[in-house]
């Protein structure tokens, strides 16, 4: 059963975001969301994972309700080291989270703290987080910001992974993003977003 | 290695400078009652470490301070907790510890005098004037908790106890130490105040009380001097405590 929002509707105050917005997400597969700044990007993947609830609608198809997120800003628990952050959603696994950090090129740094490390290594980690945890979402918020194109061009495979066994959506600002992808694209031309997103 | 040597040569410069002020005030007022030297405390305290009474005083002042702080420490961060979750609780206590933290230690030590056990006194001296403080910096810390953390908590599914220990608590745990590190001068402070006005039995105040009586003003400040030292290893001592907790999440 794949993951659907069926006529959700969603509001700041007087500010309408969603109206009776429906889409139904594939089961796999990566798909990016496009759109200017303030078109309701950020306020569909906090309605996906829980941290928003619909006025009206729903959200249904997430069995378990696990969802991971890499978020707009990198959120790591600054008094944890490295490994740690990423091994907290697994509750405790460190061996898959110090993978995992290898994988996106972070294994000599598992017991720094967040603020030994640059911008670039802090997204990564964020990341890696994100990637690690079992959930039958993806979501990615602007996940390649700050990072040059060879190290997020080396990460495409392990979204590429992801996407193979759980829908993937992103967020991004950066066509050749969503192209390396290979993601079917929603265009969102502004709010209030209503109908059916289609993939373009 | 090098900056703990250099910061420890610094603090023994500073000493040094500063008992050499003492020194030359001493000398230039000319007049052991008035202010004692250095040299003159030093023995005096040297010669109080080698009594019984001595020990039994600071023990019973450490234990009276310590109760009053830590007894303080608890029910300020529990009315923190209560009063930032409810606001009917906020606006409670707030007024009432506002009022606590601004009143002058001397009305409650002269009020509690009546109310309270003569050994109790000064526990409970200490625990007013530290009680405010601490519920105001851990209110601040949970304040101040980052509310992205607690998102990413709740996406990830943390629970309740896992984001109590890896987002809240150590969030608010600097606030929790400067008020431990603030609380406890003041806990001697006001703690030894109450025992120089009430007097109970194995106090230091009695004793710094009978010194002045006697006016034996070296003895005063052999006393102070004792306080002071104390005050500082509790300091030290929570300090440690706290970020060892602190090295041993990280």
């Amino acid at each position: 059963m794949s993951i659907r929002l069926e006529n959700v509707d969603f509001s700041y105050g007087d500010l309408v975001v969603c109206h009776n917005l429906s889409w139904e997400l594939p089961s796999k597969g990566v798909v990016c969301l496009q759109g200017a700044s303030g078109c309701g990007k950020t306020t569909l993947l906090r309605l996906l994972c829980g941290l928003l609830q619909p006025s009206a609608g729903s959200i249904t198809g997430l069995a378990s309700g696990t969802v991971s997120v890499c978020f707009q800003e990198d959120r790591l628990l600054p008094w944890r080291t490295v490994l740690d952050n990423v091994a907290i959603p697994l509750k405790g696994d460190r061996l898959a989270a110090a993978a995992m950090l290898a994988a996106v090129g972070l294994g000599d740094y598992l017991n720094s703290l967040p603020e030994a490390l640059s911008g670039g290594q802090r997204r990564r980690v964020a990341l890696a987080r994100s990637l690690v945890m079992p959930a039958e979402l993806l979501l990615l918020d602007e996940p390649f910001t700050g990072l040059d194109v060879d190290t997020w061009q080396l990460l495409v495979p392990l979204i590429l992974r992801r996407a193979e066994k759980c829908p993937v959506i992103l967020v991004t600002h950066v066509a050749d993003e969503a192209t390396a992808l290979g993601a079917s694209v929603i265009p969102l031309t502004g709010i209030p977003l209503t109908g059916e997103l289609l993939p373009q | 290695m090098k900056a703990k040597a250099r910061r420890f040569g610094i603090f023994v410069g500073v000493l040094l400078f500063w008992l050499g002020v003492w020194t030359l005030l001493s000398v230039w007022g000319g007049q052991e009652l008035l202010l004692p030297s250095p040299g003159a405390v030093a023995a005096h305290l040297w010669r109080l470490c080698r009594t019984s009474v001595f020990w039994s005083n600071v023990l019973a002042s450490l234990v009276r301070v310590l109760l009053g702080f830590l007894s303080a420490a608890v029910a300020g961060t529990l009315l923190a907790m209560l009063t930032t979750r409810f606001t009917l609780a906020h606006h409670l206590f707030s007024p009432v510890l506002h009022i606590v933290r601004a009143a002058p230690v001397a009305s409650f030590i002269l009020l509690a005098y009546f109310w309270v056990r003569l050994q109790l006194l000064p526990s409970f001296i200490a625990f007013l004037m530290v009680l405010p403080l601490m519920w105001a910096n851990v209110c601040q810390g949970i304040e101040h908790t980052d509310p992205s953390l607690l998102e990413m908590a709740k996406v990830f599914r943390f629970g309740r106890w896992r984001t109590l220990r890896e987002v809240r608590l150590p969030s608010v745990l600097p606030y929790f130490e400067a008020a431990c590190t603030t609380g406890l001068g003041f806990a001697w402070k006001s703690g030894v105040a109450a025992e120089v006005i009430c007097s109970p039995p194995f106090s230091v105040g009695k004793e710094m009380l009978s010194a002045k009586q006697y006016l034996e003003t070296a003895e005063v400040f052999a006393w102070t001097v004792a306080v002071v030292l104390l005050s500082v290893c509790m300091e030290m001592t929570v300090k440690t405590v706290i970020r060892r907790r602190k090295g041993g999440r990280a």
